[in-house]
């Protein structure tokens, strides 16, 4: 897509109004902190501006980011284009919440280059968007759906969740809601869906629920047919289904900065709990406002922790990040980059899938089907 | 010799022995406190973590009495487990006296009363110990009672301690000094030593522990073992401390170690009498018994580029343990490995461990089996420990197989359960026997086979853990049997054969399959398990493929988490064996012999 490979930046946005009972992302609710926030985050800018110095995606993650006024969101994208230099073509990329976008936002967003949004819809259904603890309702992912449009973007993505635990015990009404939830989304065209299987994150409200509560998420039979259903609604809207959890309604609208955790190209992450990759070390800033701050105030860079990936490392990551992609693995790519060379070592492996029916193989390139997609963790493992 | 006691601690498993051991050692200074590790005797990390003591130990406590006398007490651990009987019986023999612990709010099980035969078998003086009298569960009377009605002995000279606590322990080292007789024996005797157990260390070879009944032995002398005539030079001998100390000269009463440059600790056997090659004793020191495995598995690896690694940690392996017998053996499911014999479950457990532990092996073994003798038409006879040499059933007139007695005490609201257990083992000729009221003794004679796996597990459990189980090899016997397979996709799984008494051929097919069922993980197409004997099938069981093995979310921070896990599986993937194409874990192996009611 990109030849250059050039690094992406991500910006984590570490505030909420309230936390969502099913997220495990960091953030805090003390909107005070945010002037606190801004200063330090352009301190980190700095600290890493030679290291990165070009990027071509940035993208605004959290947390909220739409928590954050116009003006803040002014001062941050202000910021990282006088810190890095900004590939012409550049994806940029801001997470918005449906309850809390205006017009005036939106507007600032467009003036700022901002060129795609995703919003984080999650379902269509009152009751599910409050059984997760979102503080927006049903009509208000219309709303905004509409006010982006009408604010002239034309790359939209929506985040939806699916495999809640069935109320009542009934599954079947479950499964229906959620095609019913896919089916409005699909009414507005978004250029891109994100459907995630919810998955219980430690120390989360909902798993506290969960745990004591007759309640219980899909079990892997249903899971697997939330997953196929869904993929093979969206493929027969027209929609490419090109990673385990994103579609895309054509190859030029897959999400470019996501891709580069994919494919390892390096990513520089900003602000509290962030992840930073430099092609053979991924570092991390601490999931600690306090410590973030602390760390910037006295000039270092705010790291909690990292590894230095070895070899067999790399060649692990590549394989299973590359086996969630319907793309699939170039093995002469591989072997080129990781000196391994996945057709001699594994082919009689790769055969046996193919036989399954859980990967096709072609000439150099093997890839998952939609069978294959669904256990990508198991090719993997049985590859690996 | 006056101023020696040699003496055990003999107990039920769990009722403190070694914490009781840990006691008396720092009450007598050998280890200051800051050194002090718990359990001092158990020196291998699986006897600490399972709490039980598989190898004996030695040590000599100076002790300076209330007669302002100073004493050596040789204290003998001795291992806890049924499966060590013999090895504890040489261990007593060694002595002149036994500390016999009861558990105060347990009072007296089943091992309390086999460790008491065997100290009675060798006339020795038994001090009882109420331990543990700090529970809030403790029933001093009552253990008295029991002490009284089931042990014989005299309650009142029953010692009252908590080791945990430290409270008693003054009193038990005075009885020690006071009630066991000192050891006798003519130092100018013929030497006759005793073998209680057997070390290797990896620099002096083995370190023989042995007790001396006559004669005096030291550095320099040539000493034959009466087993198999072997003749050896002493290099050095000396005394237990927390280390060895070497000494001028072993003499008769004494407890100590000989080093003589024997290779393994193979070559000696416990219960075997050294004596001096020029002047030799009469006659050897009496029960003497060549112990022999009763539980037969292969082990294999799970990669068969690990075999040549498998042989040599083996071999490394058995320098240290005496009654562990190999040889090689070949499977056409699991490749090249070797037949293993062990002296029971738990043994062949911890040989496990440590081979995994030690040596970094990882290893399959296969399902566990007793040896049956099997008499053919042509007048022949053999023995057969391993379900891949069963002979032709058409051949066969008689087939036998061990019968073990199994002693059990148990409170009688249990006997029913018990009695019925018993029955599904194919237990015969009961005996029962009230020792006071609302406890019983319970005698069967069960196939060992039956015993062998998850029997000790469902006793305890329908006992609800009051129960307590010890047992004896008696004969063997005529019995029905026949060869069930296991078929995974049809392919036999040699490693998973069994030999099984014919009228639970059937439930035993299904519970396997069930089993299997339970182990096997789900693969990417469906597998089937079945049981047969001969050509017919007996029992089915189906494992669907999986459907669906996937995270959601993997962006900058997930992944490095899922690498860790995928790592951590790759580890765990070692542990499967790929059969055809389907993998199964090391743990089927033996869970096929489980029952599903645990």
């Amino acid at each position: 897509m990109n030849s250059e490979n050039l690094p992406g930046l991500y910006l984590h946005i570490p505030f909420c109004r309230g936390k969502c009972a099913y997220c495990g992302f960091y953030s805090r609710t003390d909107l005070s902190l945010i002037p606190d926030f801004l200063k330090s985050l352009r301190a980190e800018m700095t600290l890493y501006r030679e290291a990165f110095s070009r990027i071509d995606t940035v993208y605004l993650g959290g947390g909220t980011p739409s928590i954050l006024g116009a003006s803040h969101l002014e001062v941050i994208l202000d910021a990282v284009r006088r810190q890095f230099v900004i590939a012409d073509d550049a994806e940029i990329t801001v997470e918005l919440n449906p309850g809390d976008l205006t017009a005036r936002a939106l507007r600032t967003l467009r003036a700022l280059g901002v060129n795609r949004l995703t919003l984080g819809c999650q379902s269509f259904d009152d009751a599910v968007l409050a059984f997760l603890g979102r503080r927006h309702s049903a009509g208000q992912c219309r709303d905004a759906i509409l006010a982006v449009r009408a604010a002239g973007f034309d790359d939209l993505g929506l985040d939806l969740i699916y495999g809640l635990p069935a109320p009542g015990g009934d599954p079947g009404t479950a499964f229906r809601g959620w095609l019913a939830s896919l089916q409005t989304a699909l009414s507005f065209q978004p250029e891109h869906l994100s459907c995630y299987q919810l998955t219980l994150e430690a120390d989360t409200p909902l798993a506290a629920t969960l745990a004591l509560s007759p309640l219980s998420l899909p079990d892997d039979d249903l899971s697997a047919r939330y997953f196929l259903t869904t993929s093979e609604r969206l493929e027969a809207a027209g929609y490419r289904h090109y990673e385990v959890s994103n579609f895309a309604c054509d190859d030029d609208h897959r999400a470019r900065h996501n891709r580069k955790y994919w494919d390892h190209t390096p990513y520089l992450g900003l602000g509290p709990s962030a992840h930073s990759f430099d092609g053979t070390r991924r570092w991390w800033n601490p999931r600690d406002f306090d410590a973030w701050v602390g760390a910037l105030r006295d000039g270092m860079r705010p790291i909690a922790g990292e590894e230095i990936l070895t070899l067999d490392q790399l060649r692990l990551e590549a394989l299973f990040l590359g086996l969630r992609t319907r793309e699939g693995i170039d093995m002469e790519a591989y072997r080129k980059r990781y000196g391994f060379d996945l057709c001699a070592e594994r082919g009689d492996k790769i055969a046996q899938l193919a036989a399954a029916g859980l990967v096709r193989a072609d000439g150099y390139r093997f890839s998952p089907t939609r069978r294959g997609l669904v256990c990508a963790d198991f090719l993997a493992r049985f590859l690996s | 010799m006056k101023h020696i006691r040699n003496f055990s601690i003999i107990a039920h498993i769990d009722h403190g022995k070694s914490t009781l051991a840990d006691r008396l050692i720092q009450y007598t200074g050998v280890v200051d406190a800051r050194n002090f590790q718990d359990q001092i005797l158990d020196n291998m990390d699986i006897e600490r973590e399972r709490g039980i003591t598989i190898k004996s130990q030695a040590i000599a406590l100076p002790y300076r009495a209330a007669d302002g006398r100073d004493y050596t007490l040789n204290l003998i651990d001795t291992p806890g487990h049924v499966d060590f009987t013999y090895e504890v019986s040489r261990s007593l023999a060694s002595c002149e006296g036994v500390l016999l612990l009861v558990d105060a709010a347990q009072g007296v099980q089943a091992q309390t009363l086999a460790n008491l035969y065997l100290a009675l078998e060798n006339d020795l003086a038994i001090i009882p110990v109420i331990n543990k009298i700090d529970l809030p569960s403790a029933d001093i009377e009552r253990v008295k009672a029991q002490i009284d009605s089931e042990l014989g002995l005299d309650p009142e000279t029953a010692i009252l301690c908590s080791a945990k606590e430290g409270t008693g322990i003054e009193s038990i080292l005075e009885a020690v000094v006071r009630q066991i007789p000192p050891p006798v024996g003519d130092p100018e005797s013929p030497l006759a030593a005793l073998i209680f157990d057997a070390k290797y260390d990896a620099f002096r070879g083995t370190v023989i522990h042995c007790r001396l009944f006559a004669g005096t032995l030291k550095a320099g002398d040539v000493i034959r073992f009466h087993y198999n005539d072997a003749t050896y030079r002493v290099e050095e001998v000396g005394r237990f401390r927390l280390q060895r100390e070497k000494a001028d000269a072993l003499r008769a009463g004494d407890v100590g170690y000989i080093i003589a440059g024997v290779k393994t600790v193979s070559d000696v056997r416990t219960g075997d009498t050294i004596t001096h090659e020029d002047r030799p004793c009469a006659a050897p020191l009496p029960g003497f018994k060549e112990i022999k495995p009763v539980v037969f598995a292969s082990i294999y690896p799970i990669a068969s580029d690990d075999y040549e690694d498998l042989a040599v940690s083996l071999e490394k392996y058995k320098l240290n343990d005496g009654s562990f017998v190999y040889e090689k053996d070949s499977s056409a499911a699991l490749g090249q490995g070797f037949r293993c014999g062990f002296l029971g479950l738990l043994h062949l457990d911890v040989v496990q461990e440590r081979l995994e532990r030690e040596y970094d092996l990882s290893i399959i073994l296969s399902v566990p089996s007793v040896r049956y003798r099997f008499i053919m038409k042509d007048g022949a006879s053999g023995w057969v420990d391993n379900p891949m040499h069963y002979p032709d059933p058409l051949s066969i007139i008689k087939s036998e197989e061990p019968f073990i007695r199994a002693v059990m005490m148990l409170p009688d609201r249990y006997l029913g359960t018990v009695m019925k257990l018993c029955m599904e083992k194919r237990g015969v000729n009961s005996q029962m026997n009230y020792l006071s009221p609302g406890r019983v003794e319970l005698t069967y004679e069960m196939p060992l086979a039956e015993v062998i796996y998850d029997f000790y597990d469902r006793f305890k459990s329908v006992t609800q853990g009051y129960g307590s189980f010890d047992y004896d090899l008696i004969d063997y016997r005529e019995s029905n049997l026949v060869l069930l397979d296991i078929l995974v996709n049809g392919e036999k799984v040699d490693a998973l054969s069994q030999i099984v008494h014919r009228e639970r051929a059937r439930a035993r097919g299904v519970q396997a399959c069930d089993r299997l069922k339970d182990e096997i993980p789900r693969q990417m197409f469906k597998i089937a398990i079945q049981g047969a004997i001969g050509g017919e099938i007996i029992s089915r069981s189906t494992i669907s493929a999986f459907r669906k093995d996937v995270t959601a979310k993997c962006y900058g921070g997930d992944i490095s988490r899922k690498r860790k896990l995928l790592e951590k599986q790759k580890k765990g993937k070692k542990r499967m064996k790929m059969i055809g194409n389907v993998s199964i874990p090391q743990s089927a192996f033996l869970a096929v012999l489980k029952s599903d009611t645990d």
